[in-house]
Parts: C-alpha cells; structure tokens; sequence
C-alpha cells in the first residue's frame, strides 16, 4: 500500500465531487424554479416570465454543462482509485447509482436537448413537460445519490460473503431512516442555492438600475422561497444531527469539540480544538445547551472523544470548523430572506441599497453551507469509507502508484482549474448582459398586453422592456 | 438473469459507441474546416443529442458495476491513466458546446479543445478495446501491468482504427443531417475514411495472425464468427454504392451495420469472457439478490422508457439542421 498514493487520491476525490457538487447544488433549484416560471408563462401569458426563463435557461445551461461532465468523472473514479471498495459495495452501490442514471440521467440529458434547441420544434405543453423533465431527473438523481450516500455512512440491510457486502434486504437500505432527513437536506440546499443566485441576481440589477420588472420578481421569488425554506433547513438539518448522535457519536462529539464526557453537557459555541493535548483552546461554551442540543434532556451524559482509541476518531479541526460555517452561512441566509421578504411586500426593498447590496454579496453563501455540510458529513466519517466496515486506507486500489495518482490529479486540477475560470467568466457575462437579449423569442403579439398584466401586479411603471436594447 | 445483464451492458456500449461514436467523429471532423458556417452547421447537427448519447457512457459504467463490480473494479483500476486522459478529452470537448456561444476572441480555444477532445477520446476507446484483445497483464485475478502495462503498438493501432471509425460514422451523420457544403465535403470523405478504415482491419488481421493472438484461436474453434466480417463487407458494399449516388439517409445505416459487425466480432471471440480469457461472465456477476433488484426496476421498466425518450429526442431534432436558424 502507497501511502502517498492514499493521500492523493483522496485529494483528488475531494476536489473532484467538490467541484462537481457545486454546479447541481445549483441546477436542482435552478431546474425547478425554470419549470415554475415557464408554468407561469403559459398560464399567465405574462411575457416578463418568459424573458426570465429565457435569460436563466442560459446561465442552466452552462452550469448543467459542467455538472455533466464533472459527473461523468464520478461515475469513473470510483472504479479507477477506489477499487476495493467498488469490489466490495458494487453489489449494492452498483444499483444505486444504475437507479440514478437509469432514472436521471437519462431523462436530465435527454430532455435538456429540448429545453436548449427545441422550443420551436416541439407544442408548448412539450417544452412546459421537457421543463418538468428536467426538474424532475435532477431531482431523482439527488434522491439515488443519497441513499448511496447514507449506505455508506449509516450500512444496514447487508451481509458480508465471499469478500463483498450483499444485499439482503433493499427496503432497509432505501427506506433508511436516514436517507429522509439526509435526502431533504441535500435538496433543500439545492432550492436554497438556486433562490439566493436568483434574489443575488435581482439586487444586482436593481443596484445597477436595470431591467427593473425582470429584477423585482425575481427578488420576491428568490427572497420569499428561501424566507420559507431557511427555517424547514434548519428543521432538516437539526435531524441530521439526531442521526449523527445516534450512529456515529464519534462525528457528534468532533461536531461538538467535546474531548470528554459531560454530564450535563455544555455547547462549544467556538474554540480551536488541540489534537495534541486534546482539550480546546480558547473555548466559549454555554452550559447544558449540548445535552439539550444532543439528547433534548438537561441531564443527558454526552459522549467525548476520549471514549474512542485515537485510530477511530476522525480529525477534529475539518468537521468543527466547517460545521460551524455552514450554521453561519445559513443564520446569515435566515436573516436575509426574512427581512429581504419583509421589505419586499412593504414595497420598501428597492430603496435600501445597503440590504440590495448584502444580498448580491451573498450568492457564495448557500455554495459554502452546501460545501462545509458536506466536509463536514465526508470528513467526520473517517477513517471509514463503509462506516465502521471498511476503512478508507484499506479501499484504495492496491497497485495504484503515487505517479499514477500524481498525474491524474495534476490533470484533473488543471482541466478542472481551466474550465471553472471560463464557464464562471462566461456565466458573469451572461448574467451582466441581463434578460434583454432573450427578447427575441417573445412574440411581438405578446407586447400589447402588458399594461394589463402590470397592473396586476401595482409596481410602478417600468423601461426594461422598452429599454431592453441598451 | 445473468445473461440479462450481459444483453443490457451490450446494448448500452453498442449504443454508447454508434451514438457517441458520430458526435465524436462530428467533433474530430470540425477541425478539417475554418468555416464558421460550417463548423455551426456540424455543431447543430449534434448539439441537441450529444449529450444524451455521452450518457450511454455513464449507463455502460453502472451496468458493469451494479451487475459486474469485479470487472468494473479490475477494469477501471488497470486503465488508470488512459481513463484520466479520456475523461480530460471528454470533459474539454463537452464543455466545448456551451463555451462556444459565450466565448468572443478566445473561441479559438474552445473550437481546438472540441478538436482535440474529441479526438483523444475516441483513441483512448480504441486503445482499451485494442488492449483487451491482446490481453492485459494479470497475476491471480489481478493486473500486474503497472502504470504502462496497457500499452502495445497493437492497442495504439487499434485507437488510430477507432478514430478513422468514428470519423466515418461522423461524416455519414454529416450527410444525413447537413445540406450544401458540410454535405460535399463529407461525402468527398467518405471513401477516404472507409479505405482507411479497410486498411486498418486488414492490418489488424495481419498483425493478429503473426503474433498468434489468442482471439485467433477463438475463431478456428467457432467458424460461424465469419458471419460477421461477411455481414460488414456487404454494408461496405451498399456504402460504396449509396456514396457514388448521393443517397443521404443510407450510408449512416451502412456504417452502423459495419460496426455491429465489428461488435459482435469482438464480443463472440471473447465468449464467456467479460475481461478477455481472464475473468468469465459468471465469475464477475454480482449476488443474485443484487441482479434481481436491478432488474424489475431498471431492467424491465426503466431501460425500455430510457429507449424511448432517447427515440422521442431524436424525433424531435429529425431531418436536415436549418443552417440560417440559430440554436439560441
């Protein structure tokens, strides 16, 4: 075994499905809301919904493009540096991820084809069911991805024969507790990301006095979707914990930066853990708030990692520091939504450039939560890829080299590096240019009807579609 | 319900390869023209499907892991760095469609990358199946070929073969889907392809016979293999005649029956094998329990319905592309 080429590859899987996460984190929401909105053309014939669902199939476009391919990278690398494991799981992960292109990817490319090309090829009600389509595969494929996921996490429903896990019982293995606080987490955070891009989007225009109808609904759906999902989040992501408590204490108590068992326990507010001497420094901690976060008890004994040898404890800085920033990032986003949605409906949103410009800067926010949730959940389940079966160390392909896995890894930066900094250069200029070029399609027996469709909606007149070619 | 399996990982590379196959050689082709007309015409006859026909891709690497994992796993593991290359082509020639539109002055870089991945994608294909054939270097069950141990000047050959394949099932679609002079300069190339394409397997045949490669063997025991290369020489033929008489939906079809020729070649000369004279079907196929859950869900209902909306998408963009209608 090469220790070295241990290291590397799991740097590179780290880079690669961090990399990869990022772009359906933000397709998933961004696919549902475009099937919304073009279900609001069709109903409401207003032709402002159609210039949005133009302007942002676009921007879905590029990052669906490089989910794609990203994810195609996935579906090798398990094979290529983690041959054990494929060896042992494929029995069961196999399926999993076969239900998940069988079910999603297919139905995800297939459809995206009419989404992009297809709109005068096919009737109205096709592209409004290409559009659900579409919702719907990247939908299914974060369900699979989950359940394969929280097998390896939390195993059940297997037995062990002739050196592989074989499933014994499948109900148990989807129907895991887990899979559904974990599966709503995961595309929770997707609708999230997605709403805040939107609402970030909207601000931006509107700091910049621009495309002012285009900006304001997307503003009041982006800010009133998260200011209702924040919350369900925060519910979701509450029992994550409890399942973190239950099956994997050493998690928990790496979480928590809680070095030995307390009774009642306290909450470790912030501090820098030391490995070394394993106590924290600098540590603000309430009392008794970690038995009623771990075990809603205010007596409860809660576990330290002291109970565990130091060979079975996950490394404690990367789980309690990244939890710590995805909680932030998501009390930021509550507040956001809240007040952001509460101007909104007052009619006061547009003159308080201070909270616009807090919501433009604060798209990176759900890419942060989605990325530390995730170390969070990867990191603290060290040193086992198969929780508690399989070491991480013992499932790398056994004649992997250290310069194999030193070129594959330098190349998948490289390519990786390159075309992140084209398609997020492409994508800023995409959402600069702004929805007036997707004008064209409107049909212009569409333009007489808009002072009526405004005046439902009682905003004050605006020039962006009239000023559309500026 | 194993030979189930086996059928469905068939399908999904004979599609994988026939469909990817011309998107790919479409993409090696752009780079034989600096015509901007041309070059969106060959990109709007691929552009709404390719995505699509990558993913028989992914379905291929799942069936050979949900139904197989040992040959997945041994198969992935010793193809280490020539996968991390195709994945690199693959990923910077995908990219490529969308990056195009956005990209001004640096289009160049995206036209080159679509080039280029293009291309070594399809050769690495051809060198992975080239080293399948003459057989990869296994102790106990194991690849013991190290970093290099997949390559040989046969496997190298058998990535240039592929790559004048592709080219050739790219220039038919090109006849098929495009008007004017996508469609001349195609058809000028056709025959330059498939000449290149006969030299190709009459070399491999010469070198096979002279290095005794245990797939020769194969078929001296099984004398009805002939079929094939016979079934392949007849769609050569048809080939040939549709070209001479500019008829543009046939030699697509000609070309397909060439590889499905060449398919059913491979796959009956490595019969019951899944990884060449090493590892059998039986030997690698997953726990019962695993094939029967797979099957009632994926097999009987999903893959029919993945059959059916790859149609209904093929539908939809049927006919020859409109070269004056943008595709945004």
């Amino acid at each position: 075994m090469d220790m070295t080429a241990l290291l590397l590859s799991r740097i590179q899987f780290a880079f690669t499905i961090s990399f990869h996460i990022i772009f359906p984190a933000f397709t998933i929401g961004l696919a549902a809301w475009l099937a919304i909105l073009e279900a609001l053309h069709l109903t409401t014939g207003r032709p402002v919904y159609r210039a949005i669902f133009e302007f942002w199939l676009k921007i879905f476009g590029m990052a669906f493009g490089l989910g794609v391919v990203s994810g195609i990278v996935m579906a090798f690398q398990i094979g290529t540096n983690w041959s054990v494991l494929s060896r042992m799981s494929g029995p069961i992960q196999g399926p999993l991820l076969m239900y998940e292109t069988f079910t999603a990817f297919m139905l995800e490319a297939t459809f995206f084809g009419v989404l992009i090309y297809g709109r005068s090829r096919v009737p109205a009600w096709f592209y409004l069911f290409s559009t659900a389509m579409v919702a719907l595969g990247t939908t299914f494929s974060a369900f699979w991805i989950m359940i394969n996921n929280s097998w390896m996490q939390v195993p059940v429903g297997y037995v062990v024969q002739n050196g592989m896990f074989v499933p014994d019982d499948w109900t148990k293995i989807i129907f895991n507790s887990v899979v559904w606080s974990r599966f709503p987490h995961m595309l929770l955070a997707a609708y999230l990301t997605g709403a805040f891009c939107v609402a970030a989007t909207g601000a931006w225009y509107l700091l910049r006095r621009r495309y002012h109808a285009e900006a304001h609904i997307m503003l009041g759906m982006g800010l009133g979707l998260a200011a209702l999902l924040v919350p369900a989040q925060i519910f979701f992501g509450h029992l994550n914990g409890d399942y973190i408590h239950e099956y994997q204490p050493a998690k928990f108590a790496a979480i928590e930066g809680r070095w030995h068992d307390e009774q009642p326990a306290g909450e470790v507010l912030i501090a820098i853990p030391d490995e070394a001497t394993e106590t924290n420094l600098y540590e603000v901690k309430i009392p008794v708030l970690g038995s009623i976060i771990g075990s809603l008890s205010l007596t409860s004994k809660e576990v330290g990692l002291t109970d565990f040898p130091p060979q079975e404890r996950p490394p404690v800085l990367i789980p309690f520091f990244t939890f710590r920033i995805m909680v932030g990032c998501g009390l930021v986003m509550l507040a956001l939504a809240w007040l952001g949605s509460y101007l909104w409906f007052k009619r006061r949103l547009e003159h308080n450039r201070f909270l616009l410009w807090m919501i433009f800067l604060s798209f990176p926010l759900p890419f942060i939560a989605t990325l530390t949730g995730w170390y969070t959940a990867e990191v603290g389940r060290q040193p086992w890829v198969v929780y508690g079966v399989l070491r991480t160390a013992d499932a790398m392909t056994p004649f992997l080299t250290t310069r194999a896995a030193t070129i594959s890894l330098v190349v998948f930066c490289a390519v990786y590096a390159f075309i992140f900094f084209f398609g997020t250069l492409y994508i800023y200029r995409l959402l600069r240019a702004g929805p007036a070029g997707s004008l064209i399609g409107v049909p212009s027996g569409a333009v007489p009807n808009r002072p009526m469709s405004l005046a439902g909606e009682g905003a004050e007149p605006d020039g962006s579609y009239v000023g559309a070619g500026e | 319900m194993v030979m189930f399996w086996v059928a469905l990982l068939a399908i999904s590379i004979l599609l994988y390869v026939l469909l990817d196959g011309f998107d790919l050689g479409v993409g090696m082709l752009f780079g034989l023209t600096n015509n901007e007309t041309r070059r969106s015409a060959m990109l709007g006859a691929v552009s709404p499907i390719w995505d699509g026909n990558e993913t028989w891709l992914v379905v291929t690497g799942v069936i050979l892991w949900g139904a197989f994992p040992a040959a997945y796993a041994t198969l992935l593991s010793a193809f280490y760095l020539p996968l991390v290359v195709m994945l690199a082509g693959l990923i910077l020639r995908g990219v490529a469609f969308e990056y195009r539109h956005g990209a001004g002055r640096t289009r160049w870089i995206w036209d080159l990358s679509f080039v280029g991945g293009s291309a070594v994608a399809t050769f690495i294909q051809g060198l992975t199946v080239g080293a399948l054939v003459s057989g990869l270097p296994m102790t106990n069950g194991q690849y013991a070929g190290g970093d290099f141990g997949w390559f040989s000047p046969f496997a190298a050959l058998c990535g240039v073969g592929l790559c004048l394949g592709y080219a050739l099932l790219g220039a038919c679609w090109l006849v098929k889907k495009c008007e004017g002079d996508v469609r001349d300069a195609a058809y000028r190339l056709i025959p330059l392809l498939a000449v290149g394409l006969l030299v190709f397997l009459i070399v491999v045949f010469i070198y096979a016979l002279a290095d005794h490669l245990q797939v020769m063997n194969r078929w001296l025991e099984r004398p009805y293999l002939f079929v094939f290369p016979v079934l392949g020489a007849l769609a050569a033929l048809v080939l040939a005649v549709s070209v001479r008489y500019r008829r543009d939906e046939l030699p697509f079809p000609m070309v397909i029956l060439i590889f499905l020729a060449a398919f059913g070649t491979l796959a009956f000369s490595f019969w019951p094998h899944i990884i060449p004279f090493v590892l059998t079907i039986d030997e690698a196929a997953a726990p019962p329990s695993t094939l029967n859950f797979m099957f009632w869900g994926c097999g009987v209902v999903v893959f029919p319905l993945m059959l059916l909306y790859t149609l209904v998408s093929y539908s939809v963009f049927k006919g020859k592309v409109e070269t004056t209608a943008g595709h945004h």
